[in-house]
């Protein structure tokens, strides 16, 4: 059956809304450690020089999209988690037997998993306001929006081939701390682009985060590397081939 | 007609034949369970009669649908209570339901009032808007009961339902099982490794080892097939008790514990004028008598030749079977 069911699409993405908004402690560190990053590392390198940036943009300014990423791509990735999580304690059998396309399972996971992430992308970005990074309120921010978007659709599309791949929880963390930190770091969330010694940057330009980054920047402080377009479809293009390589994987998934 | 049909259905691992070319048949309303020690090959059986594995070979028909060209509708009429509890328990009792409903497809007011009506069945209104994780096991197994019930299957699987719980608790679930079956008329399909579970709810039942089926009757037809009865006799020293006996030819076994002794033989009603007779002659005295049937722990050893507890410990499931039934 390859048909898609509504009813099920909003019910598995409403069981990932509910289980975020119970989880306080989730609730609380969203908030706690992007304010630490941006306050701390904003405020505290401040003061250090970059070369290339341009008058009345501050290294903050160029922080804040990093961060945003950053606290889009782990929820994203987590998807992954929370499948072997169910396969674990069982309730992906209560999943897979229902008379429910698996392409319907996996669309409602994933936009139970973009909306959870976005949420805290815009969380970020309202700390980010509220310590003063100067982010253009214009048209823009719908951009800014897809590109937050895409991002979160490739970093879920890594987390569903990871947990297609890996059969227990340990081995999805061991290769979090391989994979997707790197990815992360090395996507330049912390200097701009053009700060980065060129054999970094060679590494950047095939790193997908990157693009969810520099896109960002340009979108929200109109400062970065790439024209907006090319992030924006480079992104578009790497969340459909990750998302449809994810959803091919874990339909072929057993129990 | 029978409600399940099932037709030489295999399914073999590299190195095991988990299931081995079993065929047997359900008819409407029956409760059938299958019986047999860890690893015989129950939880595999049922994987494929819900469709979660493919079968290697064979077939079987779920109200005449076929389980490997129709599985989606053979879903729709079947619930299942899985053997590991899969429940999600950071939500509600009532949100397990509805997410389950919504997966079912059931229009909103069919869902409110099934709902109510599930969690009567097996008490559970109170708690009805706690988290899962407030629950006791017992309440969760019921929930998920409740939730097999959800969107009026025909056949409800329950693999092992009533296992890691409390004597009392298993003893609640029986009669649970039972109600339901009775007023829901709603065919069951159950494993068990306990005897007193397929003999207190099965109508009939099949003795599964190496994934082969060994017999399948009813209960007491089972028993009765063994044809011994059993007597036990309180008696205050066992062995000289046991001494008085061993030599008598109608005794067919005798086992001796503490404060009594078990003796098998054929007839044993009218023996036991003789059993008083010997034991007042001797002056042993005779505390209780109970004459009883053989169980179907008996029915098991006589048909495999082992005790089905003795093995629970020692059957090793291969690393994979692991990933698989963990």
């Amino acid at each position: 059956m390859m048909g898609l069911n509504y009813q099920a699409i909003y019910v598995i993405w409403l069981r990932q809304l509910k289980r975020f908004v119970r989880d306080r402690g989730r609730l609380i560190s969203n908030f706690i450690q992007p304010f630490f990053f941006l306050s701390v590392l904003g405020f505290g390198l401040g003061s250090a020089v970059f070369s290339g940036l341009p008058s009345g943009v501050t290294y903050i300014d160029v922080l804040a999209p990093g961060i945003i990423v950053m606290s889009i791509m782990f929820p994203s990735v987590f998807i992954g988690l929370s499948i072997l999580w169910d396969r674990q304690f069982g309730f992906l059998q209560e999943v897979l037997v229902a008379p429910v396309s698996r392409l319907s399972i996996v669309i409602g996971t994933t936009l139970g998993g973009a909306t959870i992430a976005i949420i805290q992308g815009l969380i970020v970005m309202l700390i980010a306001l509220l310590l003063g990074v100067s982010i253009n309120v214009s048209l823009l921010l719908v951009l800014a929006f897809a590109i937050m978007l895409l991002t979160s659709f490739v970093a879920i599309g890594i987390g569903l081939i990871i947990a297609s791949k890996m059969q227990s929880i340990e081995g999805f963390q061991f290769i979090v701390s391989l994979f997707i930190f790197p990815l992360l770091f090395l996507a330049s969330p912390f200097s701009p682009l053009q700060s980065l010694p060129s054999l970094l940057k060679t590494v950047a330009f095939v790193d997908p985060m990157t693009y969810g980054i520099d896109g960002l920047r340009a979108t929200l402080i109109g400062f970065s590397y790439f024209p907006v377009y090319i992030s924006f479809s480079v992104l578009l293009g790497l969340s459909i081939v990750t998302m449809l390589i994810g959803s091919y994987l874990f339909s072929k998934s057993e129990v | 007609m029978p409600i399940i049909s099932v037709e030489n259905l295999k399914k073999y691992y590299k190195d095991v034949k988990a299931v081995d070319d079993i065929s047997f048949s359900v008819e409407p309303g029956e409760v059938f369970g299958f019986l047999g020690p860890n690893g015989a090959g129950k939880t595999t059986t049922i994987k494929m009669l819900v469709t979660l594995l493919k079968p290697t070979g064979g077939t079987a028909k779920i109200v005449e649908n076929d389980i490997v060209k129709n599985p989606d509708k053979v879903r729709n009429s079947i619930g299942i209570v899985f053997q590991d509890p899969a429940l999600d328990d950071r939500l509600t009792g009532k949100e397990n339901l509805d997410f389950h409903a919504r997966m079912y497809g059931m229009k909103k007011e069919k869902r409110e009032e099934r709902i109510k009506e599930v969690l009567k069945l097996v008490d559970l209104e109170d708690k009805a808007n706690s988290l899962v994780k407030t629950y006791s096991g017992g309440m969760k197994r019921r929930l998920e009961i409740a939730r097999g019930l959800m969107h009026y299957p025909k056949v409800l699987f329950l693999d092992e339902p009533t296992i890691g719980l409390d004597p009392q608790t298993r003893r609640s679930i029986w009669d649970y099982v039972k109600n339901l079956n009775e007023k829901e008329k709603i065919t069951i399909f159950l494993t068990t490794h306990y005897m007193e579970e397929a003999d207190f709810l099965c109508n009939r039942v099949a003795i599964i080892d190496n994934g082969k089926i060994l017999v399948i009757d009813d209960p007491s037809n089972l028993k009765n097939k063994i044809g011994k009865d059993v007597i036990t006799l309180g008696c205050s020293n066992g062995e000289a008790c046991a001494d008085l006996f061993k030599k008598e030819e109608w005794v067919e076994s005798i086992k001796v514990h503490d404060s009594s002794i078990t003796i098998g033989a054929k007839e044993i009603e009218e023996k036991l004028p003789l059993i008083i007779k010997l034991a007042d002659k001797n002056n042993i005295k005779i505390n209780s008598i109970d004459i009883r049937k053989p169980t179907l722990e008996d029915v098991f050893l006589f048909y495999t030749g082992k005790k089905i507890r003795d093995q629970d410990a020692a059957v090793s499931i291969p690393p994979r079977f692991k990933r698989r039934f963990a």
